[in-house]
């Protein structure tokens, strides 16, 4: 690798024969990201319907996002969005990740590790429209899982889930997770699969009990991995906005309205574009400045390793 | 850290070896494993739970479904509830729509990838980190910034309503991951090669063509499987830019049925599992390819 890096770069003018090749990249590029961010950005200072021209009114739609609650509320269902598919699936997957890799794997076969993993795993690749139809189905009034609690002689506890703003975000944090788990667990898996099971099994010789090994072995061992996922994970959550439009359509009351949901309704059905804009724009400042701590912090802990 | 190490390598083998040098009920467990084996076996089953509801309730009957609720097996074997809502919502014409912007997306996403790549990783372009750094922001940006102008940009020049300009979008929106990956991988591409076929006199296009491509298929193959599964799963910006019956996807079929087309529990339960059983096979088919492709993905 170094002798492809340490090239003499006096082959800059070779290299700009390349530069074709870039060419239909950067159209797309500019056509498709570069433009439309900029005009996003430009419209968020305009009050505008979408037709006609737009109006420049400064920072008023700014001003005026942050005096509203429905906003705020907006990235304190953010907050919870992280948690159902940062946090939570990350932690369970490397739980189970762990469980599956040196306890199961090695106690019955790769093969029942790795049907278990492709059971947590298959939710994650269903459409999450599907997901939406299915689960909106199983918690509906008359769905599934309060038939299951009526049977069950739960009566008390079978409710609207979806249609109750004291359980709406809860539920739909709940089919988060059943959505994300998988993603972690089969990145966790893999990045076990290139630790030395020397070490685990000097681990086992000494005695360590199970949860030590976990703690001293597995988590170190997978830094880069529990790095990768929550960051992935972390910027997924932030602009989450199909399982919303499924499920609750933000509703009720704005009880699960995250900051895509509320923009899109912006946009699409109150018209004011100009607003809307406003909100996508804090949302990819939120998004960029989190990812670029994410980044430093990776930046320092594989130089402080070195 | 490099993306090829872990697309050229095989999961290894090595942790099952340790398997046969491990006496059974060691340590006492005895029966204590099999109690973590079936809480596990347990947690995977309720993980299916849902897409097994959608199974037997899309082929009961009503009448069934009323009599016995949602989780009882079916006692009776009735397809109409999914014929219903395949020609309800022309669920054969979503279907085609779906494959034929994810083959195209993931064809034209990956050669715009390799396009890109091979200039920034074996041609080294001047400023290459800053655009491989562009590129990763744009990544980063919420499609939800993008939406709006795109639905605008797309009305003006005609191209709204239609399935190509989704296949542009996604082109380019997955391309940007292609290039960061395959860019990594070219970076470490044996030089020697190259320099060979350039003295044998192969042009620039040619080498990309008989050098680059055959060494390379196998991970275009992984990225092209998922640009095709990832594009098939998108949902926002199809919604806005897909309206019309006739060029919808499964996706935006699906998203928008929010009683629409669904009268009862058991059409629902049927809409479900036809939104199911394509990922479900497409999984089954490339199941390794994926859980590859999962790794190559999270190493950046």
């Amino acid at each position: 690798m170094a002798s492809t890096v340490d090239r003499p770069s006096g082959r800059a003018g070779l290299n700009l024969g390349y530069l074709p090749y870039l060419l239909p990249g950067a159209i797309g590029f500019f056509v498709v990201v570069l433009i439309p961010f900029l005009m996003n950005i430009a419209v968020s200072f305009t009050r505008w319907k979408g037709i006609g021209v737009p109006k420049f009114i400064g920072l008023e739609n700014y001003l005026k996002l942050f005096q509203d609650k429905t906003f705020w509320a907006a990235f304190e269902h953010s907050v919870a969005c992280v948690i159902a598919m940062a946090l939570i699936p990350t932690a369970l997957g490397l739980f189970l990740g762990a469980v599956l890799f040196d306890y199961i794997g090695p106690r019955f076969g790769p093969r029942a590790s790795s049907g278990l993993r492709a059971a947590f795993y298959l939710p994650q690749i269903l459409p999450v429209a599907v997901a939406g139809v299915l689960w909106g189905w199983i918690l509906s009034p008359i769905g599934v899982l309060n038939t299951i609690l009526d049977g069950l002689g739960l009566h008390a506890l079978s409710q609207n889930w979806l249609g109750d703003p004291a359980t709406a975000l809860l539920a739909v944090m709940f089919v988060m997770v059943w959505l994300q788990l998988g993603y972690a667990l089969v990145v966790f898996m893999a990045g076990l699969a290139r630790v030395d099971p020397a070490l685990y099994e000097a681990a086992e010789l000494d005695g360590a009990p199970w949860l030590s090994r976990f703690r001293h072995i597995t988590i170190p061992m997978l830094k880069p991995e529990i790095f990768v996922v929550g960051l992935t994970t972390t910027i997924a959550a932030l602009k989450v906005f199909a399982p919303v439009y499924v499920l609750t359509s933000g509703g009720p009351d704005n009880a699960t309205t995250v900051p895509s949901y509320f923009a899109y309704y912006h946009f699409f059905t109150t018209n004011r574009v100009g607003y809307g804009a406003a909100i996508t724009t804090v949302q990819t400042l939120i998004t960029i400045v989190l990812g670029l701590v994410f980044l430093r912090v990776q930046r320092k802990q594989t130089e402080g390793a070195n | 850290m490099s993306a090829d190490a872990t697309i050229a390598a095989q999961p290894t083998k090595r942790a099952r070896a340790r398997s046969s040098n491990e006496p059974d009920g060691r340590h006492g467990e005895g029966f204590g494993r099999y109690w973590v084996l079936a809480l596990l076996v347990v947690a995977a089953l309720l993980t299916l739970f849902p897409f097994f509801l959608a199974a037997i309730n899309a082929i009961k009957t009503p009448t069934d479904y009323g009599a016995n609720g949602p989780v009882a097996l079916p006692r009776s074997f009735d397809l109409s509830a999914l014929f219903a809502f395949w020609t309800g919502v022309e669920f054969g014409r979503k279907l085609w729509n779906s494959v034929l912007i994810s083959g195209c997306v993931a064809f034209f996403g990956v050669a715009l990838s390799l396009l890109n790549a091979y200039a920034l990783g074996i041609g080294k372009v001047k400023g290459r980190n800053l655009i491989l750094i562009v590129l990763m922001l744009g990544i980063m940006v919420p499609q939800e910034s993008l939406v709006y102008p795109i639905y605008y940009l797309a009305k003006s020049v005609g191209l709204y309503d239609t399935r190509l300009s989704v296949i542009i979008v996604f082109t380019v929106l997955q391309s940007a991951f292609g290039t960061y990956m395959l860019s990594a991988v070219l970076t470490q591409f044996p030089r020697e090669i190259i320099d060979a076929a350039e003295i044998d006199g192969a042009s620039r296009l040619q080498v990309l063509w008989h050098v680059v491509i055959p060494v390379l298929r196998p991970t275009l193959t992984v990225l092209g499987t998922f640009f095709f599964i990832w594009t098939w799963n998108e949902f926002l910006l199809p919604l806005v830019l897909l309206i019309s019956n006739d060029n919808q996807n499964v996706s935006v079929a699906m998203g928008t049925l929010h009683g629409q087309h669904v009268s009862d529990p058991t059409t629902t339960a049927a809409a479900a599992l036809l939104g199911i059983v394509p990922t479900v096979i497409f999984f089954l088919v490339f199941q390794r390819t994926l859980m590859r492709g999962v790794t190559v993905g999270a190493v950046k």
